[in-house]
């Protein structure tokens, strides 16, 4: 029998440590990497609070009531949650688990010591102590210069750093459920629009139920000084994962997003869904990174979190959105982050690394709808497949008939490890205009004993050559990520893929 | 430095070496001549420590100590270097990185800390220019798209880098033209010294006119069945194998 587990948000550990990449050899990656076991595996004794598990209408309610919201957004949960009632998970993704029992859940977890007006000192200390055998100090936080962050823990956020100094310019960051009290205008007018609740299963559940997440809004014509960052943390067992970000890039504004994400060992299953709506108006552009490192499971393949994430991006005119993704963890995940090329000359991009070992499934990709003229976009995947696990690409390419001179260029590389693995690429392409140019490259490669041999007889062991040939591999991908994050992922690449080669 | 006794090696089962004798001093260079099928490119990946292949019996003594037990990596680290003869592609990998992590990673076995960048800049424009190497070149994926002769060139680039005791170079002269081949031997001479010992595995005596052994072995047949000075060489160019069968079967 299956549980969902609850949980709760935050973060991610990368360090926020300026890293010179030049400087930084693979020798201090592995030094980093002493244990096999998945590293953030702890669990962190807060005392929480925890909604009864099922889920219904009074339940919805009182997630709405617990954080205080104006009736619309009460309303707005209700309705996506009569569209999810009417709705089937869907089953047409390569992957195969055990469906979640959605009544077995608890749907709100908050750490009870966490109270709005806290100020950062106030925060409980175990939560301090878990950040940082994260790796992040929120104290540390406050006083680095380029990352401004939002924290969640347990559903709800905890803190957000650099408010003052985002909001000088014009910039609001802050979470979710903030957001809907002190700018409801700015939820109401976008929340939705990009992801509506009907728009899949877990899109719908979200909206129904979501607990917190992160807001943020660039202002007309202003250059985002600092890259902006949330890290999600499921902590709390037996509930579920629901986040929700919105992010809007005002005319001709430019804003980098970071986002990350672990979860503690459990034996159970976890459910995460979360829903991601970017906008992008005129000029603006979103450069949206993430590292996810949902727990896995373990080598049998039990446990693990299921991540079934909707993302979304709306470019206008001239306007570019990049997604980048590295995706380590997670047992399931189902994931298509994807652009809508609205206006003319508008550019999406997707950039992801998908590495699957054990008994990991993965199938993710993208689709880039292109509306308008001149648009252009760029996919760059590349799976890589451990143990018994199932890697898939998935994506849409889609040309409308007024998209006059519409380009894409997609690439998909899949890298095998062993025998027992899988690689596999499902590349949609529906083009309704005849001026498209659409480009698709697939390669398909296996780790040779022979590039093992080689690496062995300069003095490299088999873990570090893997680690070597791997990150080859993943270049044209992790140059694309800001660099503390690179060095970041870098290392998760080492980790995820530990003992895969026997 | 090395010493091998009445090695037998086979893989799959099939026995290539069959009784090996061979002692390889500081300072020396071995050439190690045969035809095509005799077992040459084994012996070589024997004392590197390729896994597939087992040794059945005899040993390999480097500098007095038995490395039978010990992966390739770890023989790497002791000094052994071998100058493959098709070395393998790892695309995304620069030349650069390549040798800075093989650097590293033998310092680390060594207990030693990382090469300063510093140093490793200054040794890689050192050992370059002495190979007369773009630098450029080291940017680029490790034998991605390299032609033959780049190919062995970055060999030698290599052992330049990693400075191994012992290095043994497998068929370097194939695909060379006649320039990239006095580029590598010259690389190859310089260096040379009284400290390190180099074996060359070849086919043909060419090579042998540019880097000059103290000793040329032919193997035959998984033996050497005989032994001599670079005339050997010489003379094996100029009369091919088949005198040296006949004068071995009518020994028996």
């Amino acid at each position: 029998m299956l549980t969902v587990l609850a949980v709760v948000v935050n973060h991610f550990h990368f360090k926020n440590k300026k890293t010179n990449m030049s400087k930084y050899t693979e020798d201090d990656l592995r030094e980093e990497l002493k244990t096999k076991e998945y590293e953030y595996g702890f669990f962190t004794d807060i005392e929480s609070e925890t909604f009864p598990i099922g889920l219904n209408e009074d339940i919805v309610l009182a997630i709405s009531k617990k954080k205080e919201e104006p009736e619309w957004m009460t309303q707005w949960r209700l309705d996506a949650f009569k569209v999810w009632k009417e709705m089937t998970e869907p089953d047409w993704a390569n992957v195969n688990y055990e469906k979640p029992d959605f009544q077995a859940i608890a749907y709100y977890s908050a750490p009870v010591a966490i109270d709005p007006n806290k100020t950062l000192d106030d925060v409980d200390p175990d939560l301090l102590a878990m950040y940082k055998k994260l790796g992040i100090s929120v104290d540390e936080q406050k006083k680095m210069n380029n990352v401004a962050m939002d924290i969640v823990v347990d559903s709800v956020s905890v803190a957000t750093t650099f408010k003052k100094t985002l909001s000088e310019k014009g910039i609001i960051f802050m979470s979710i459920s903030e957001a809907i009290k002190e700018h409801p205008e700015l939820v109401k007018k976008y929340m939705g629009t990009i992801v509506p609740t009907t728009d899949n299963y877990y899109a719908a559940l979200n909206s129904a139920v979501f607990s917190d997440g992160s807001f943020c809004y660039i202002p007309k014509g202003v250059k985002c000084p600092m890259e902006l960052s949330t890290y999600f943390r499921i902590n709390q067992g037996g509930t579920g994962q629901f986040e929700r970000t919105l992010l809007i890039a005002d005319e001709g504004s430019y804003v980098s997003y970071l986002e990350g994400c672990t979860a503690p060992s459990r034996d159970e299953n976890q459910l995460h869904a979360a829903v991601v709506e970017l906008i992008a108006m005129d000029d603006a552009e979103i450069k949206y990174s993430t590292v996810q490192n949902w727990y896995p499971g373990n080598a049998e393949g039990k446990g693990g979190v299921y991540n079934f994430v909707t993302k979304r991006g709306l470019c206008e005119k001239n306007a570019k959105i990049s997604w980048t993704q590295v995706e380590t963890g997670s047992a399931v995940t189902w994931k298509y982050p994807s652009c809508i090329l609205k206006g003319d000359n508008a550019v999406g991009e997707f950039y992801s690394i998908a590495v699957t070992n054990n008994y990991q499934q993965a199938d993710t990709g993208t689709k880039m709808i292109h509306l308008g003229k001149n648009t252009k976009s760029t996919i760059i995947s590349k799976g890589i497949s451990a143990g018994k696990s199932q890697n898939s690409y998935r994506g849409l390419v889609q040309i409308g008939s007024r998209a006059t001179n519409a380009r894409n260029f997609s690439q998909c590389d899949s890298l095998l490890m062993g025998n027992e693995c899988g690689a596999h690429t499902f590349p949609y392409i529906e083009a309704k205009n005849k001026t498209a140019k659409v480009e698709h490259e697939a390669t398909t490669s296996k780790i040779g004993e022979d590039q093992i041999f080689y690496c062995n007889q300069r003095g490299i062991d088999t873990e570090k050559a893997i680690a070597l040939i791997v990150n080859g591999f993943s270049k044209d991908v992790l140059n694309k990520l800001p660099m503390e994050f690179a060095v970041e992922a870098q290392k998760l690449l080492e980790i995820s893929l530990e003992g895969s080669v026997g | 430095m090395l010493k091998i006794n009445n090695l037998h090696a086979s893989v799959e089962d099939k026995g290539i070496l069959k009784g090996i004798n061979l002692e390889v001093k500081p300072g020396e260079v071995h050439a190690i001549m045969g035809p095509n099928g005799s077992g040459k490119s084994t012996l070589a990946s024997v004392i590197a420590g390729k896994e597939e292949y087992e040794v059945t019996e005899g040993n390999i003594l480097l500098e007095g100590e038995d490395i039978e037990e010990l992966g390739a990596e770890e023989r790497a680290h002791k000094g052994v270097f071998l100058s493959f003869q098709y070395p393998v592609e790892i695309p995304g990998v620069s030349v650069t990185n390549f040798m800075k992590t093989a650097i590293n990673e033998t310092r680390k076995a060594k207990g030693l800390e990382d090469m300063p960048a510093k140093d490793m800049l200054k040794m890689i424009r050192e050992k370059s220019e002495l190979l007369e190497i773009d630098r450029k070149f080291l940017s680029r994926s490790l034998n991605e798209g390299f032609s033959g002769g780049e190919k062995k060139r970055n060999e030698i680039f290599q052992m330049a880098m990693l400075e191994p005791k012992l290095a043994i170079l497998d068929e370097t002269d194939s695909g060379l033209d006649i320039d990239a081949l006095r580029i590598v031997s010259n690389g190859v001479n310089k260096l040379k010294s009284k400290d390190n010992a180099v074996i060359v595995i070849t086919h043909y005596q060419r090579l042998l006119d540019y880097i000059v052994p103290d000793f040329v072995h032919v193997l035959l047949d998984g033996k050497i069945v005989k032994s001599g000075g670079a005339e050997l060489a010489h003379e094996l160019e100029a009369k091919g194998y088949d005198w040296i069968k006949e004068e071995v079967s009518a020994e028996h």
